[in-house]
């Protein structure tokens, strides 16, 4: 059954002269050693072997559940082979070590495999601990550790059961309970304690875990134990018998009350063991017994007497084991190794000392879709200390922090809202600068206050799981010239654990890039060293039509002759189009080379919905539509079965395409009359328009007549970003003009024109540029503005962000497209003229050309069968996507490969 | 399901593919040790035959096709700019959605990517791991013309 991974780089040398080190246990911790020992050189100076008992190599366990969101066992893994290639790593999955001889150095595994040592490190993790309940081992009692666990669950609960419990109210029961609530089944939660989550949180965050639990559907038996597992004829579980006198009747029963120390195969080769298990180790992770003999993760006793069952105090045992055997290794192996790598300078601080003498049990989790994080000393057993709590028991939110006697920040518990995690776990050991009571409070209530990581000190851990401090942090920014946050993840390991920490990240790196007045490179991206509107210049005055000559003449060193990246594709695709006819480029998004540069949208001529569908928006230029044109769009959104709603700006959009429709749909609305609405572009969405001085009795100006006739001026007008406007009739502005990038108001002398609004996330009024101009005059405002707009911003760059960037803001923009002050008007409404002269419709375009059509296919080999994954079920008498259907992986398990 | 009939007379170069190894290079075992080598020397069999899915004329440079294969597995299949092949799986381990092949590609660091068109998470073509995520990997597919 063994696998020995050397693919790709063929077979390392032979052990001959290199000392071995023989892992046993593959989990997380086991593959955070190995990396360890790559980091520190120890995979060229030693062969490492590991013996791993599952049939596959280390996944990430602590995600185990997030397989029935649809996570294959193939995704959770932890393991990459071209690591274990790499480094020479002799991985033998499915070969768990049987014994060990300590005298003799051996290690013998199950397929009858010896292998000698010099350095045996132990990682083999916990196992369910399974009450001695009668009936326990029934059919249909299952425990959760392993994904061979979760699949047997899996078919037994679709197979016969409808309802099932769990035995065990701690972190993994609750995470076991959403795993069998997402199977369907009715699920009950018995838990001996008298609440939820004993270990992490305190009563009142007990009993607001459990009314959310409660509120999702789940039965909680709590300050009750399970007796007896009740079984039926045929000998499965058809139910449980609590020691409150009470029963449960359930079809499956799901132990996870806790785990125990896997220390069997170290108590059989004479290792000392704790009382209560687990392999006892001192301070550097070896054991007690043999100086020969690490062990590390679930299985060990730490020297603080502890046994540890989260994964981040194991991660921290694998990296002191493996700084231990690099300092140490000559000493017992009497070979040259490269023991000075061991504790050189590694700005995480972690490993100078190379010991583990007890860990942080912080946490933050997140258990069916609830936040829990406990930090500190969360249960306040520190002398003269003080609680600070704040409940809402509607919102099911817990918050309670331990003060002590100094004012200090001892520990705390959160429910249902741990946004402040990073910052107080930050602080604990420390007065905080602000009332305590101030960091539990919602915002709104009192003085909310926002702690910024600015206000930690330089020793506040901020990465709990890589005990990389603040000052740690911005060492990498100052001394190591990291800029980003995925380098300062490289640098420190920071965030590279749970992740909670990678907001406070972001927020510290961009302070301290602003204290230290780093010149942060404008860039575009990886790709260009220049700015969108640099780019810009370089194609229209070079007249560059093609990405690839822009990015071998004018990209980054390294990124010359490569294949781009989805940031400057796109973008120089926006240029290209905004520019085609200026410059002679083809003068279609789908053309030549033009098509490889598109975003997914712009691809299709279509908007990407989340099940892989797409909507079709046929444009109705100013909201004006006879009432044929409707029936034509609700005949085709009924004959193609699609959705249909009326949007924001005065459409109509039909969902629920699949990509192999889209071209039977443009033909009959094409045929109909109609064109692309462009609403998948970044270009000229919709303008919008009240009904006006036609049949309004307070219009004083035709707004129908000039919105359609500036939507059909700009329409198909590629930008930096997507470009809304709307025109009003009359002062009561019922188009909404003022939150468009462009809009019009009419006033009794013509039109004003307002620049800059937005809607949305930020909202903007927009400003105003220029007052009673002439039909002629605000067209040709317009185009000015828009030409200057798209010379100038930056890629997705918004008219109202880009207006509060440029320097001198709106009095400049007057002063350039009103006042001509930099003479490039007449260019602005060349380019704007050579747009309206060349625009055609996309679509029609696309319908007669077979080159372009031939990529609107589900599968290259399959052109018409349907993609699966997309499905509809019924919902308000039209469909909607079938979500589930997203969640149905295609496992590799259940395949049998290809015919 | 109606596939594409493969042409028996094999003259057509085609564009085919089969499940690569854990390593994303080869065919070797490893995910599943189910299929029962010594691993003494290093190497194992290979997974399953190749299959064909279509011409290599159909791909461009930059984009990627979508393909089916007979167990019903969707796999994304691209070209760079040099004209090497890749594939993938298909499916956005993000959304759930069967939309890789119609991401955009490029290169990071000499290492090509393709960008989800739903979020945007960024995959690695030749070893499947999602560069922004390091906990989430896409099942990769050894490609060949012949």
């Amino acid at each position: 059954m063994s696998t020995t991974a050397h693919a790709g780089t063929g077979p390392r040398p032979t052990a001959t002269g290199r000392p071995t080190i023989v892992l046993v246990g593959h989990g997380m911790v086991g593959q955070r050693f190995l990396e360890a020992l790559a980091e520190r050189g120890l995979t060229a100076t030693h062969r490492v072997v590991v013996l791993c008992e599952e049939p596959r190599p280390a996944y990430d366990r602590v995600q185990l559940t997030s397989y029935f969101s649809g996570r294959t066992p193939e995704e959770l893994s932890m393991t990459d082979m071209a690591f274990v290639a790499e480094h020479g790593i002799e991985l033998h999955v499915g070969d768990p070590a049987e014994s060990v001889d300590r005298a003799a150095r051996r290690v013998t595994a199950r397929s009858g495999l010896v292998v000698g040592y010099d350095t045996l490190v132990l990682a083999t993790g916990s196992f369910p601990f399974v009450p001695p309940v009668p009936g326990k081992d029934a059919e249909g009692c299952f425990v959760y550790r392993t994904i061979e666990d979760l699949l047997a669950i899996e078919e037994y609960a679709k197979a016969r059961a409808t309802t099932g419990a769990v035995v065990g109210g701690g972190l993994l029961g609750l995470e076991a309970a959403g795993a069998l609530q997402g199977l369907g089944l009715a699920t009950h939660i018995v838990e001996f304690a008298p609440r939820l989550m004993p270990v992490q949180v305190d009563e009142g965050g007990g009993a607001a875990l459990l009314r959310t639990i409660e509120n999702m559907g789940l039965t909680v038996h709590t300050g009750t134990g399970t007796q007896e597992v009740v079984t039926g004829d045929d000998g499965a579980v058809t139910g449980m018998r609590l020691s409150d006198g009470s029963t449960v009747a359930t079809d499956l029963v799901v132990f996870s009350a806790g785990v125990r120390p896997r220390d069997q195969l170290a108590r059989a080769c004479g290792l000392t063991v704790g009382e209560r298990g687990g392999i006892s180790v001192d301070e550097q992770c070896r054991t007690v017994s043999d100086p020969r003999v690490f062990a590390i993760g679930e299985c060990a006793l730490a020297s603080d007497g502890r046994v540890y069952g989260l994964v981040a105090p194991g991660y921290e045992m694998a990296q002191t084991a493996a700084a231990t055997i690099a300092a140490e290794g000559t000493a017992l192996t009497g070979t040259t190794g490269t023991t000075d790598t061991a504790d050189t300078a590694d700005i995480t601080g972690t490993t100078t000392a190379a010991s583990f003498t007890g860990a942080d049990l912080s946490t933050k989790l997140k258990l069916l879709g609830v936040d829990v994080a406990s930090f500190g000393d969360a249960h306040g057993t520190t002398a003269d200390c003080l609680d600070v709590v704040y409940a809402d028991s509607r919102s099911g939110t817990y918050k309670k922090l331990v003060i002590g006697p100094g004012g200090e920040l001892l520990g705390g518990i959160l429910v249902g809202d741990a946004e402040a995690y990073g910052t107080l776990r930050a602080f604990t050991g420390s007065v905080p600068p602000v009332a305590p009571e101030q960091l539990v409070l919602p915002a709104g209530a009192g003085a909310p206050v926002q702690l910024g990581p600015s206000a930690l000190p330089d020793e506040a851990i901020v990465c709990s799981c890589h005990n990389v401090t603040k000052g740690a942090i911005r060492g990498a920014v100052t001394e190591h010239s990291c800029t980003t946050v995925p380098e300062v993840k490289k640098c420190t390991k920071a965030g590279t654990g749970c992740g909670s920490c990678v907001k406070v990240l972001g927020q510290l790196v961009t302070s301290e890039l602003e204290a230290a007045g780093v010149e942060v490179d404008k860039g575009l991206c990886g790709c260009f060293p220049q700015t969108r509107e640099e780019l810009y210049e370089i194609v229209l005055a070079l007249r560059v039509s093609s990405y690839r000559q822009l990015l071998d003449r004018y990209g980054r060193e390294g990124a010359r002759g490569g294949d781009g990246c989805e940031v400057c594709k796109p973008t120089v695709g926006s240029i290209i189009a905004s520019l085609a006819p200026a410059i002679g480029a083809e003068n279609h998004v789908l053309a030549g080379e033009q098509a490889a540069l598109q975003d997914t949208n712009d691809h299709f001529l279509a908007n990407l919905q989340r099940n892989g569908s797409y909507s079709v928006v046929p444009r109705i230029p100013g909201g004006e539509i006879t009432p044929e044109k409707l029936i034509v769009i609700g005949e085709v959104a009924r004959d193609f079965g699609l959705y249909t709603k009326i949007t924001g700006g005065q459409r109509i959009d039909m969902f629920g395409a699949r990509v192999e429709q889209l071209p039977l749909i443009w033909t009959r609305l094409v045929d109909a009359g109609f064109e692309s609405g462009h609403a998948y572009g970044k270009s000229l969405r919709t303008v919008k328009s009240c009904v006006g001085r036609t049949w309004c009795r307070y219009g004083v100006q035709d707004s129908v007549r000039m919105a359609i006739d500036l939507e059909l001026r700009y329409r198909g007008l590629r930008s930096p970003h997507k470009l809304k406007s709307a025109v009003s009739g009359c002062a009561r502005e019922c188009a909404e003009a003022q939150s468009k990038d462009f809009g019009v108001i009419a006033t009794a002398n013509g039109w004003n024109l307002y620049v800059g609004g937005n809607g949305g996330a930020t909202p903007r009024h927009a400003d105003l540029l220029a007052q009673d101009l002439s039909d002629a005059e605000l067209v040709r405002l317009i185009d000015r503005f828009l030409m200057f707009y798209i010379r100038t911003a930056d890629r997705l760059e918004r008219t109202s962000t880009w207006l509060e960037r440029l320097p001198g803001g709106l009095d400049h923009v007057r002063d350039v497209v009103v006042d001509d002050s930099l003479g490039i008007c007449g260019e602005l409404e060349s380019l704007m003229a050579a747009h309206v002269a060349a625009y055609r419709d996309e679509w029609a375009a696309t319908i007669d050309d077979p080159e372009k059509l031939s990529r609107f296919v589900s599968f290259v080999n399959a052109p018409d069968t349907p993609d699966p994954v997309v499905g509809f079920v019924p919902e308000r008498d039209q469909i909607k996507p079938d979500l589930p259907l997203l969640t149905i992986g295609t496992r590799p398990l259940e395949g049998s490969g290809l015919r | 399901m109606t596939l594409a009939p493969e042409t028996t007379t094999t003259l057509t170069l085609m564009v085919r593919l089969r499940p690569a190894g854990p390593d994303g290079t080869t065919g070797t075992t490893g995910t599943d040790g189910s299929d029962g080598s010594d691993g003494s020397d290093g190497t194992t069999g290979t997974d399953g035959e190749w299959f064909a899915v279509c011409d290599p004329s159909v791909l461009v440079p930059g984009r990627g096709v979508a393909a089916l294969l007979p167990d019903g597995r969707q796999v994304a299949v691209f070209m760079d700019r040099a004209g090497r092949l890749y594939a993938i799986d298909n499916r956005d381990p993000f959304s759930g959605a069967a939309v890789l092949s119609r991401g955009l590609t490029g290169s990071h660091r000499g290492r090509p990517f393709v960008a989800s068109p739903l979020l945007k998470q960024r995959f690695d073509l030749a070893s499947g791991r999602c560069l922004d995520d390091e906990s989430v990997r896409v099942t990769t597919y050894e490609v060949r013309v012949g």
